[in-house]
């Protein structure tokens, strides 16, 4: 009996390991074609960056021209300025959308009424799922030089209208500034729950050591939460080059295109407006291979200085 | 947070950080609701006191005449049922997709599990760009089809992730082995056990992914060619950016001022209009939001 029953309910270990594989296959297949036809497939359409494209040849079948185009791309003027943009962009964007996001958590830590923190929280997080060209149309409305709400304002108290639009030296704050606006909140959720993860026996014993508020935040909370800021850092160093498409093209015109021309809305110019497919792939894969040699590369910073690291 | 004395009790030098950090985030707090009050007042506005800057807080001389222009429009009607069928389709097969994916890497008895897992990781630091992936999807003739705006986005990686992190990290591995000791095989352990513990993570997912769809229009400017395709967000592209407004179907204006007037109103309704769906998802789900984000940032 003792034996028999071993049998039913516990088979061999190995039997059964083997017979649910094909199963686990048969669940996750789906999704693994899916990703070697849309992931894995472009990749090889790498090629084109060394080739001269021709629809007609196809990826295999036309001329190669080496690195033509990614000299191109590192020497004529016009892309070296796009590089140029894409660097300052995404570093103003780093050093301002960095930081805030920290202060504003320890700021929403410290307030002593949960339910204000509540309200303050939902409002702040909101504007992060506002869609990008809705936050455009909303900044040029209310940035509208002669009926936006902003100018009116200012005129009310005397100052001068700003065209904020078509002045080319406000583009870069204007840009990073609206982006702070809408993501602060949001980004700031990480660090209120490594916040909130602060063993308050620390807490504790910084009172009875007669800590005052800033001495607590500055010797506890901000080591606690030193190796999500350093985890997130390097995130955040990483996409400085991959300044995403979607706000900068839509907030581009004819006056402030020698700012605003970045690295991603060039490649989208170059490659679907003019149809030069190997130039535009080039541009791309730059910008691609740049940006996880950075990832790397903070990241061994990172565990040099800090022992925090990614892996 | 818990073990701060009574404000009268502190010290002075805490009551001065205390007072600065109230005023400070409630200016914040404005900073950030201002804009949306205006834009939801305005659109309720009368055209002309819109124009001229009248509007500050409050509706001046309530209408709903920018909405009625809004549901006169057809091109705003067309991309928003477009946008509607990509939002609910599109975002049914993400969650589908990522289920599927999730669930065998979070399990140890998937032997080929490492290897996969890499598979799908290595897709989210490397891709093939712009210019590929467009000759694949024209190659596959999904071009200026509805499809384009769904299946190349079939599933993000990044989101699977999670969605396997919180599999792995919050089903114990005994309910597997006490299932499978009653006969359960994989599958339906997925089906019956699996998908109903991940609500949480679902309801994350879902916000993730609708509110990627129904804020996409790069997607839409690559693939697609037709006015009778493009999702809401390219109809107010050309409303709010290009300021194409189609004067025909603003209907009554008679001058030109009027006409102005009521093109400002329109752009204003149609933010408010284009954002509902998005906020009314947002309630919903914003207590799970830190949670997601919790478990996003443990494995990266």
């Amino acid at each position: 009996m003792g034996k028999q029953k071993q049998k039913i309910y516990n088979p061999d270990p190995k039997n059964k390991i083997k017979s649910n594989n094909w199963q686990f296959w048969a669940i996750i297949a789906l999704p693994v074609i899916y990703a070697a036809i849309f992931a894995y497939i472009p990749m090889a359409g790498i090629l084109i960056a060394f080739e001269d494209y021709s629809p007609r040849g196809g990826i295999f079948g036309s001329d190669w021209v080496g690195l033509k185009w990614f000299k191109q791309f590192l020497t004529s003027t016009s892309s070296v300025r796009v590089i140029k943009n894409t660097l300052i962009l995404g570093v103003y964007s780093l050093i301002v959308n960095f930081p805030l996001p920290i202060l504003l958590a320890i700021g929403l830590n410290e307030l002593r009424s949960v339910k204000y923190r509540k309200f303050i929280q939902m409002v702040t997080y909101a504007p992060y799922f506002i869609s990008i060209v809705v936050m455009v149309g909303m900044m040029m409305q209310m940035m509208d030089l002669r009926t936006g709400i902003i100018n009116v304002l200012l005129q009310k108290i005397g100052c001068d209208p700003v065209n904020f639009f078509g002045n080319v030296k406000l583009f870069r704050h204007v840009y990073v500034w609206s982006g702070l606006w809408q993501t602060a909140g949001y980004s700031s959720v990480i660090y209120i729950a490594a916040l909130a993860g602060v063993s308050p026996e620390l807490q504790e014993a910084a009172i009875v050591d007669g800590a005052s508020r800033v001495q607590r935040i500055w010797n506890v909370d901000i080591p606690a939460i030193l190796p999500t800021v350093i985890t997130m850092l390097i995130f955040n160093c990483a996409s400085v080059v991959s300044i995403g498409f979607d706000k900068v093209y839509l907030m581009q015109n004819s006056q402030n295109s020698n700012v605003s021309e970045v690295i991603s809305t060039f490649v989208y110019k170059i490659g679907m407006v003019n149809s030069n497919f190997g130039f535009s792939t080039a541009a791309g894969l730059f910008q691609s291979i740049v940006s996880f040699i950075l990832l790397v590369a903070v990241n061994k910073i990172c565990k040099k200085v800090t022992e925090t690291s990614l892996w | 947070m818990n073990h701060q004395l009574k404000f009268k009790n502190m010290r002075t030098g805490d009551k001065i950080f205390d007072i600065l950090n109230y005023t400070l985030l409630t200016v914040i707090m404005v900073v950030v609701l201002y804009p949306v009050l205006y834009i939801v007042a305005a659109s309720f506005s009368d055209p002309q006191a819109v124009v001229s800057g009248e509007v500050f807080i409050l509706p001046v001389r309530p209408t709903l005449r920018g909405y009625e222009a809004v549901f006169k429009n057809k091109k705003i009607l067309t991309g928003f049922a477009n946008s509607v069928y990509y939002l609910v389709v599109g975002t049914l097969l993400n969650l589908v997709m990522t289920m599927l994916c999730a669930y065998p890497l979070s399990r140890k008895e998937f032997r080929a599990r490492g290897g996969i897992a890499m598979f799908f990781v290595f897709t989210m630091y490397f891709s093939g760009g712009l210019v590929p992936s467009y000759i694949l999807v024209n190659s596959l003739h999904l071009t200026n089809t509805r499809w384009a705006m769904i299946i190349p986005s079939a599933m993000s990686t990044y989101n699977m992730i999670i969605c396997r992190t919180y599999m792995s990290n919050s089903i114990p591995d005994e309910m597997y082995e006490a299932a499978q000791i009653d006969g359960c095989t994989p599958w339906k352990y997925f089906l019956r056990i699996v998908t109903p513990l991940c609500k949480p993570i679902l309801a994350v997912l879902t916000l993730y992914y609708g509110v990627a769809k129904w804020n996409d229009y790069y997607t839409a400017m690559i693939y697609l060619r037709d006015d009778t395709l493009m999702p809401l967000t390219i109809v107010m592209k050309e409303i709010l950016i290009q300021n194409k407004v189609d004067m025909t179907q603003i209907g009554d204006a008679s001058n030109l001022a009027k006409l102005q007037g009521m093109s400002e109103l329109l752009k204003y309704s149609t933010i408010v209009v284009a954002s509902i769906p998005v906020m009314l998802l947002y309630p919903l789900v914003q207590k799970h939001l830190v949670k997601g984000v919790m478990i996003g940032a443990v494995k990266g």
